[in-house]
């Protein structure tokens, strides 16, 4: 279903396209070897060039332009074997070359797609326009003293991957897919952490609205979206407010808003007295970046399996429908997981339980895959259990709780508690026998037709054995006894 | 030796007289420091580190004695004030830097270190190296040691950008002395200061280190008396560096042994184009007489076109400002330098950049901002780009055909200060014919060879293939001595 926005004036349509700056997996920064590391004391991880000290050079770090290489390359992209550096010239406090050395005329990484999982299980192309280096300016802290300002310059000179989509994408929850499919791509690459709290990850989207079969109108660009919850609240919120402008026979003016995460809005960053014009040129200071199809290659040839492919894999090797296997290669360490519960046992069982009972516990105990409540392989003992009939599905699900409280393995648990299934049928025949006696009543009112009756004895036989009889045999030797 | 007679050696002898032992390099320091302190009238040093020279001296004679010394073991030089300098103010003669002390010292400067010279102080130059007078210096104008027979009282332009450098070695301050060339700062003061200069290819020494004004263009070469002693001094500041990214991964030939004197049969080229009308009759004459000199020893001259040649001042005009724009943007009064305190961020900018910056300064920022501006863009710094191939296209299309090249250095003997007009065009005229050679990257040494009717010094200037300093070296080295030039200031 496509999706409307209705207006007084008809149905209208979002077109959105989303820039997202990742900072990228690195050592050391894209021109410097100054510490990337997030979290250190102000201006302790800056090198002479970092702080634009007169004189200083700028030298390309290879392993950056490796992992641009293999994002671009994640991302189905053409990578360009010359790309060029370009100074983006403007003066802030917190920039102090007063240009940031990016990538204008020649991205390192051409066009790519990006495919989203939605959650209905259907999936979505969007196309990536291109990607490029760039550095990451400091930071100004404006709360530090009462009439000044601070510069911290460790985030000076770290490198940025600049990934700008096309305008293809409709609709909130598409943009709040790409945002999530990226970053899940990034991650499975290592290029990028996809820490939007931290800022390693940020996102600017460029909003418009248009009637169905229009060309594109006039867009807005919204900074400062830090979640992607935010990014879905903002955009719905820019797109009523331009529906409502041109409504109220306004114009949307191209400029650039600033989102509000407190009062849910956007708001015009007021045309700056100084329009920017960023007067790009080629940085003289570094030649054109060269790769080979070899240095390509090698990249290529190292890539690990992405989530499309381990998703395809999921569906053809586990026979998992289209959105559990969307789900289960979101995070690499959750497929992992499931792939170590899954090996040797029912997939479709082990992808149940992983996606159930287990992610619920994680949920509810604050804990991560990578500190999971279970380990894999307990949770893989407990549906051995279930498929030798030790125990039944609902017994497992008592065990499974047991084994987040005591941290104990599955086996263990149902000896020690007594919870293995009865499967003798002479047990079973009696209990049932018991059960019919003592409810005479209700039998003769199930014979002349209540059906539903039924559920009620197998309830009454399960309690009866503490719910360890063999459920399909209380239904078989039920089923024969009532006739 | 007299102190005096110490500061009249070429470099060479004075390494050879080290060696020898007949001084020592703490002598040797001391007499270059006297005379240095001697000649402040010049105005040639920002900054003087007497105290830094003995020091160095005494452990250039340490080395000496156990048989260590490096290339240029106790060998006092003078260091252009571009040149970052660890624990020495470096100003690149700017209010904005006045009080600037860097934490690190330049590639070319830690270079010609290791290799045992020893630094007497930093030379004056046109403020960030923009200027070919040396008058926009913050701390006033260098005088050149020569004089008009004319008029002996009129105080003399070194020539620019490097004209401390120039004037310090003229005027035997110190042995050699480092300079910068853009569009000719190196061989231009050479040429009205009546020593050797060389801007080798681009990318022959590093630029790690040297406070940029156009970063496709600013080269470091060295500046001294002969024709050898510049090739001793080049091979010690030559050499591939990482931190630069422009800098050429090339080994450093021996340039010493590529003075052979032996130039018979190769071919030098005579450039139609560099005749404009105009030119002084004393500099073309002094040009045939180059001529002459290369054929008598055995050269062939040949008349080549170079056709963009008329482009090339305005290219340049474009290129280095647009660089300079950027490249002088960090200096904003927030990390180091001067800050003047405004209300806001974007006053304290216009504030300190305007008290920071002189007249020529600000005059190529704006010029820079403008070529790159939206709109502008293509029809100058794009075409200035293309333009620019093509002029290093007829350079090596002539080299296709020629050795080396020979044209005059400058159109004129050095220039009073304040005799020249006010519009900056005139003086931008200056180095007409040393920019070509800057746009294309190509080595070009200027040697004095003739005098001016009015007794100054004239140089010419030889250009080679990229990284051909040898052949240049060598032609010169042949025309030094055809030239017998012996006139000092």
């Amino acid at each position: 279903m496509a999706y409307v926005i209705q207006g007084e004036t008809g149905d209208w349509e979002l077109v959105i396209g989303l820039e997202v700056h990742a900072q990228v997996i690195s050592k050391s920064k894209l021109f410097s070897g100054a510490s990337t590391l997030f979290g250190g004391e102000p201006n302790t991880q800056v090198s002479l060039v970092d702080a634009a000290m007169p004189g200083m050079l700028p030298v390309i770090n290879e392993y950056c332009i490796e992992q641009a290489v293999r994002t671009g390359l994640g991302l189905k992209a053409a990578i360009n074997l010359t790309s060029v550096f370009a100074r983006k010239n403007y003066f802030y406090a917190d920039l102090p070359q007063g240009y940031q050395i990016s990538q204008y005329e020649h991205p390192i990484v051409g066009e790519g797609e990006v495919i989203l999982d939605m959650p209905d299980g259907s999936t979505r192309t969007v196309g990536i326009e291109r990607l490029h280096l760039e550095q990451d300016a400091g930071k100004s802290l404006h709360d530090q003293h009462p009439t000044k300002s601070f510069i911290d310059l460790n985030r000076s000179g770290v490198a940025l991957m600049e990934i700008v989509s096309k305008p293809d994408m409709r609709s909130p929850e598409e943009a709040a897919a790409y945002v999530t499919k990226l970053r899940s791509i990034l991650r499975y690459l290592g290029t990028c952490d996809g820490n939007m709290a931290e800022g390693s990850m940020r996102c600017d989207a460029n909003v418009s609205v248009r009637k169905s079969g229009e060309p594109y109108r006039t867009r807005a660009e919204i900074k400062n979206v830090n979640s992607i919850r935010f990014l879905q609240q903002a955009i719905e919120y820019e797109a009523r407010r331009q529906i409502d402008l041109y409504e109220e026979g306004g114009q949307v003016v191209q400029e650039t808003r600033l989102f509000d995460s407190n009062k849910g809005e956007t708001r015009s960053m007021r045309s700056k007295e100084h329009a920017h014009d960023y007067r790009y040129f080629p940085d003289p200071d570094l030649l054109p970046l060269v790769l080979t199809q070899g240095f390509v290659d090698h990249i290529k040839a190292g890539l690990p399996e992405l989530p499309d492919e381990k998703k395809d894999r999921f569906m053809r090797d586990y026979g998992l429908s289209p959105y559990d296997a969307g789900v289960l290669v979101a995070e690499q360490a959750n497929a992992d997981f499931f792939e170590a519960v899954a090996k040797g046992r029912d997939p479709k069982l082990a992808c149940n339980w992983v996606m159930g009972d287990f992610a619920a516990a994680m949920n509810r105990l604050g804990r991560s895959i990578d500190n999971p409540p279970v380990s894999a392989a307990d949770l893989g003992g407990l549906i051995d259990l279930i498929a030798d009939n030790t125990i039944s599905g609902r017994i497992a699900k008592e065990v499974f709780e047991l084994m987040v409280e005591t941290g104990k393995g599955p086996a263990a648990i149902v000896e020690e508690k007594g919870l293995r299934q009865v499967t003798d049928t002479g047990a079973i025949e009696s209990s049932i026998d018991a059960v019919l006696a003592a409810n005479g009543d209700k039998v003769a009112e199930y014979r002349s037709g209540k059906d539903k009756l039924f559920g009620f004895f197998v309830g009454q036989v399960m309690k009866a054995t503490g719910g360890k009889a063999n459920p399909a045999l209380v239904n078989e030797i039920l089923k024969k006894k009532l006739g | 030796m007299s102190r005096s007679d110490l500061t009249r050696l070429t470099m060479a002898a004075a390494r050879d007289g080290l060696a020898r032992k007949d001084f020592t390099a703490v002598e040797l320091a001391e007499a270059h420091v006297a005379a240095m302190e001697a000649a402040r009238q010049l105005n040639a040093f920002v900054t003087e580190t007497p105290e830094l020279a003995v020091d160095r001296a005494r452990a250039a004679d340490a080395r000496l004695a156990k048989g260590e010394g490096g290339a240029m073991e106790g060998l006092p030089i003078a260091m252009k004030d571009l040149f970052c300098t660890e624990g020495v103010r470096t100003t690149a003669s700017s209010h904005i830097l006045e009080n600037f002390i860097p934490p690190y010292e330049s590639t070319v400067s830690a270079n010609l270190k290791k290799a045992g010279a020893v630094m007497l102080g930093k030379t004056s130059l046109d403020e960030f190296a923009m200027g070919s007078s040396n008058m926009t210096s913050h701390f006033g104008p260098v005088e050149n040691p020569w004089k008009r027979k004319s008029d002996p009282k009129a105080k003399l332009v070194p020539g620019g950008s490097s004209g401390g450098s120039a004037a310090a070695v003229a005027a035997r301050l110190a042995l050699g002395a480092t300079g910068t060339d853009t569009g000719g700062s190196i061989r231009q003061p050479a040429s009205f200061c009546g020593i050797v200069g060389i801007k080798p290819t681009y990318g022959r020494c590093s630029r790690w280190g040297i406070i940029a004004f156009a970063s496709s263009l600013d080269q470091a070469g060295p500046m001294a008396r002969t024709v050898r002693d510049v090739s001793i001094m080049l091979g010690a500041m030559a050499g591939h560096d990482p931190k630069d990214s422009t800098s050429a991964p090339v080994a450093v030939p021996n340039f010493e042994a590529a003075l052979t004197g032996d130039i018979r049969g190769l071919k030098v080229g005579v450039p139609k184009e560099y005749r404009p009308d105009g030119l002084s009759s004393e500099v073309e004459t002094l040009w045939n007489d180059g001529i002459a000199m290369l054929k008598d020893a055995g050269a062939t001259p040949v008349e080549i076109s170079l056709p963009h040649t008329k482009y090339a001042l305005p290219t340049y005009y474009i290129v280095a400002p647009a660089e300079c724009s950027s490249n002088l943007a960090r200096y904003d009064g927030v990390r180091y330098g001067l800050r003047v305190e405004g209300k806001t961020l974007d006053e304290m900018y216009a504030k300190t950049r305007a008290a920071g910056f002189g007249k020529e300064v600000r005059r190529r920022i704006l010029v820079g901002t403008y070529v790159l501006s939206a709109g502008y863009y293509d029809a100058y710094y794009a075409k200035a780009q293309k333009v620019r191939r093509l002029i290093a296209d007829d350079f090596a299309k002539a080299f296709q055909s020629v050795d080396v090249i020979l044209t005059p250095t400058a159109p004129s003997a050095a220039f009073a200060i304040g005799e020249t007009d006010d519009n900056p065009v005139t003086m931008w005229l200056n180095d007409v014919f040393t920019i070509p050679t800057s746009l294309a990257g190509l080595p070009g040494l200027s040697l004095p060879t003739g005098l001016s009717t009015d007794g100054l010094p004239l140089g010419l200037q030889l250009i080679g293939r990229p990284f051909d300093e040898e052949t240049v070296l060598k032609v010169a080295e042949v025309m030094e001595k055809a030239a017998g030039f012996t006139a000092v200031p």
